[in-house]
């Protein structure tokens, strides 16, 4: 295989048509769809007395109004979605709520109409009339159990579940230092730019469904939508779009919406579509993070972790559709790139009346990487020691590979490191932060991170040379803007040695490629990225043997280069993959293209039957890669920063990042993710708080006040690479999805603490926080 | 009104937003609404050459105007408008939903200031919202598209 491609800063080839204005997102699809809109609940919890639509019904041009008790599936629980032993009391919603709701922005009511203000002015005639019952809304009230979530859920806890690596009592015991330390991370949101939308059409001729979703999982989707419809999964195609960004929470399956807009498709014999408005977003969409962690720390004299000992209670929100896959992160990914020999971590998923939660960039992660490097810093302030020289007593070192931290893993095995160098990492952080800024209340902020990437279980790709001599790539994952249509074609094109601009894929459309799991997690690289490899691998040897066999020489000898596949060192004995193309499919009837070279009087001659057993037409392939466990990226993040200590104003001097994702495929994408993350990492620890009040009300549901930043927030973030290989893919690749977010909070934490010498325990800061946090209590 | 240079009827629906309208009427869907109250800039337009929000105008306020959407910066075939190419060359965007707002607001910036500052390149893309990029490629994108604009 050349390396052409691999590496290299190839801008992105899916631009053109979006900076056209040519791009084609869910909402813009119409082809004459009804439209339709939600009544969401607006109490946090209450019991449904009634529900009168007949107003709504009579409404001229309203085509239907659905209950629950209008739907076939109505009473039945959408899936947990990732089941586990220890998620004992699991609770999910109903497609519509009929009974109790138990979040603002639960759905109740589906209208559907000629037209998008017809159907909201029907949405506002519908009568139900609630019963508020008592609102249980933040992590520790729920703990506290006077107020129960779910009435079958004894203490509000939906899960629990404590794993311990080594002896921790013990070893807390003997420890010449103990610390108990207590963090508070809230509640954070996504807010993609794109809110979500679905629009589909049934098909009665071919009984078909086709839906486009702006999901981050179109494959699941369509299974999903199989199952409920008794379809079998042909008739149905899913197509995720172009997606305007997904960063996790477009990962739910089931929203309402996914099965409400596909099932009135059905039932009407027209199209409908959903789209999601902003101020809906907000509640109607999952979120992530609350979390309440009790630390205790035992540490020798020169700040060695000993032993740890976490206690974290994680806010479920009202239901737990995607289980208890968070905590589970969380509890995995606490320890870092540290040596933690005694580990003992314990969680309760407790359920308020709040939005579900599901992943959102991060996943579990940046609160794992707070509490950690606050820990670590806490350390450090106590021993009078350098925080970088505490981290460096700690890291586990390049030779200690593959590393086994003694906790369970996302996936169902244990989680082992594959490869890193840390200590190379915070040096040349270090290095690259270089001196501090003159002046008052400057603080200097250090987080260090690992994260599990490319968790499988599978991803595959199917790969064809046409007979123009073009590639067509395909694979079940969309995009959200990762640049997957350039970095797949960087693979194929180094594989089948042809151009970047000769490779077309798609992505996330299951009828180019129906099997795959989803976008998320960091996972993309490695597992579609390895299942590209592996197809146009397939392809490549393909043409080599078919060249071999018209050549007459050996395949070994054969080399693809320049769109051909030619005699090593011998350029002008080879042939064109266009011409291998044509070959690869006999024919009887020409159908132009160079394809009368496979008819039956004009092929070369070949002894048996034109396809030989096992032989299949086409040059093409479908492969499939599953990662034999996840792949372990890292990085450091510094950060010098400036607070105004009378107006709290956070100003960041200098922001670097050393990341190591092992090798990287294009730069260019790898960089704009890191700089993505980071941004939304600084909003989420600063900016951003999701403002919910005790009666469970989302006070600040708009972009007028959850302050996601702007370009004057967000500094430049000087990034750097190390690459340690992967050694668990043919590709060496990490994923780097995610890894901008994870370390922000702890570094601006560690940061403005020093510049303001007051500690920091929780996030998210503003402002106004920290004039609370300065005030003499 | 007319828009990318082409005369169209009046908008019949009083109520309908001018974004809906370009989106749903004409079928120009490459202005994006994010948020319908304002603040993420997805909608931007040119109204006589200046940005507009697009989702805090009526239709029929713009009866007499010029509207440009980001479909009438380049014809299809021809090459990308100066901004257009430097988004692309400094990957400016990752999703592309922010991206036609974007693009309208520099438009608008440049022909305020064509040699613009750091600070000027800030606060003038500060009233667009991106998720992806964390801004960074879109300033570099910015001082860029300053440059191909003088060629």
């Amino acid at each position: 295989m050349t390396t052409r491609w691999f590496g290299e800063r190839v801008p992105r080839v899916e631009d053109d048509r979006l900076l056209r204005g040519h791009g084609r997102f869910t909402d813009d699809i119409d082809d004459g769809a009804l439209e339709s809109v939600l009544v969401r609940s607006p109490f946090a919890h209450a019991r449904i007395l009634s529900i009168d639509v007949t107003a709504a019904r009579a409404m001229p041009g309203v085509v239907a109004v659905y209950t629950a008790a209008d739907l076939p599936f109505g009473q039945t629980d959408l899936p947990i979605l990732i089941p586990h032993p220890r998620l004992t009391h699991g609770r999910t919603q109903r497609c519509l709520a009929s009974e109790v709701v138990r979040y603002v922005g639960e759905a109740v009511v589906f209208v559907v109409a000629e037209s998008r203000s017809v159907a909201e002015d029907a949405a506002e005639v519908v009568q139900v009339d609630y019963e508020q019952l008592p609102v249980v809304i933040t992590p520790e009230s729920a703990a506290r159990a006077e107020h129960l979530v779910h009435d079958d859920v004894p203490g509000n806890v939906a899960a629990e579940m404590i794993q311990e690596a080594g002896a921790v009592e013990a070893s807390l015991a003997s420890a010449p230092r103990r610390k108990r330390l207590h963090f508070r991370f809230e509640r954070g949101a996504g807010s993609p730019m794109e809110a979500r939308a679905v629009w589909a059409r049934w098909s009665t001729a071919e009984h078909k469904l086709t839906v486009y979703d702006s999901t981050q999982s179109p494959t699941s989707i369509r299974g999903g939508l199989a199952v409920l419809f008794g379809l079998p999964e042909s008739n149905v195609e899913v197509i995720a779009p172009d997606v305007g960004g997904g960063f996790g929470p477009k990962i739910m399956l089931f929203y309402p919406d996914e099965l409400l807009v596909p099932f009135a498709a059905m039932k009407l014999g027209r199209p409908v579509k959903w789209t999601e408005d902003r101020q809906e977003h907000f509640t109607a969409v999952n979120q992530e993070r609350g979390q309440v962690h009790e630390v205790e720390v035992g540490f020798d004299e020169e700040g060695k972790v000993l032993a740890l000992d976490v206690d974290f209670i994680h806010d479920a929100g009202a239901y737990t559709p995607y289980g208890i896959i968070l905590p589970i992160i969380t509890a995995a990914q606490v320890p870092g790139p540290y040596r933690v020999p005694n580990y003992r971590v314990r969680f309760r998923d407790v359920y308020t009346n709040a939005t579900p939660t599901s992943p959102y960039r991060g996943a579990g992660r940046p609160h794992a990487c707070f509490v950690m490097e606050r820990t670590l810093d806490a350390i450090a302030a106590e021993l009078g020691l350098e925080r970088a020289e505490v981290r460096r007593r700690n890291l586990i070192q390049p030779d200690e590979f593959p590393y086994e931290v003694g906790v369970g893993w996302q996936d169902g095995n244990m989680v082992v490191y594959d490869s890193g160098n840390y200590p190379a990492l915070l040096q040349k952080a270090l290095t690259n932060l270089g001196t501090r800024p003159s002046g008052d209340h400057v603080g200097m902020g250090l987080g260090m991170y690992v994260e599990g990437t490319g968790v499988g279980p599978y991803e595959g790709a199917h790969v064809q040379v046409l007979v123009s001599g073009k590639v067509v790539a395909a694979t079940g994952i969309p995009s959200q803007g990762q640049a997957h249509a350039t970095v797949w074609a960087q693979i194929v094109a180094d594989q089948l040695g042809v151009d970047v601009a000769d490779v077309e894929v798609t992505g996330g459309d299951t009828r180019r490629f129906p099997w795959g799991v989803g976008t998320f997690a960091s996972r993309g690289a490695v597992t579609a990225g390895n299942a590209m490899a592996v197809a146009a691998g397939m392809v490549a040897e393909k043409a080599r043997h078919i060249a071999a066999d018209h050549l007459e020489v050996d395949p070994a000898d054969l080399e693809l280069v320049g769109g051909k596949v030619q005699v090593k060192g011998s350029p002008d004995r080879g042939m064109p993959l266009a011409a291998i193309a044509v070959l690869a499919n006999p024919v009887r009837y020409a159908f132009g293209g160079g394809t009368e070279a496979a008819t039956q009087f004009t092929a070369r001659p070949r002894p048996g039957p034109q396809l030989h057993e096992g032989e299949q037409p086409g040059l093409e392939a479908t492969g499939y890669y599953s990662p034999p466990g996840s792949t372990w990226a890292a990085g450091c993040h510094a950060a010098y920063v400036r607070v105004d200590p009378q107006t709290f104003r956070l100003e960041i001097l200098k922001y670097v990042v050393i990341h190591d994702c092992g090798r990287v495929i294009n730069p260019l994408v790898v960089e704009g993710q890191i700089e993505g993350g980071v941004a939304q990492g600084i909003g989420g620890a600063f900016y951003e708080r999701l403002a919910y009040d005790d009666e469970g009300q989302l006070r600040n549901a708009s972009f007028m006040e959850f302050l996601m930043p702007y370009a004057t927030e967000i500094p430049a973030i000087e990034i750097d690479h190390i690459e340690t290989p992967s050694p668990l893919n043919p590709l060496g690749v990490k994923g780097a999805g995610e890894a901008g977010v994870i370390p922000v909070g702890a570094v601006l934490a560690s940061a403005i603490e020093e510049a303001l010498g007051i500690p920091i325990t929780e996030m998210p800061l503003s402002p106004l926080k920290l004039f609370e946090l300065s005030r003499p209590s | 009104m007319r828009v990318n240079g082409v005369a169209h009827p009046a908008p019949v629906d009083p109520r309908r937003l001018l974004s809906d309208h370009l989106r749903h009427d004409l079928g120009l869907t490459g202005t994006h609404v994010g948020c319908e109250h304002g603040v993420c800039g997805c909608c931007t337009v040119l109204l006589d050459g200046a940005p507009v929000r697009s989702c805090l105008m009526l239709a029929v306020q713009a009866e007499g105007h010029d509207v440009t959407t980001i479909e009438g910066l380049a014809a299809d075939g021809a090459p990308l408008h100066p901004v257009q190419q430097a988004f692309h060359e400094c990957h400016g965007l990752q999703c592309g939903f922010c991206t036609p707002g974007f693009v309208m607001s520099v438009v608008g910036i440049l022909a305020q200031h064509p040699n613009p500052t750091a600070d000027q390149v800030a606060e003038g893309i500060a009233g667009n919202l991106c998720r992806c990029t964390g801004y960074a490629s879109i300033r570099r994108a910015v001082t860029r598209a300053a440059e191909l604009s003088k060629k």
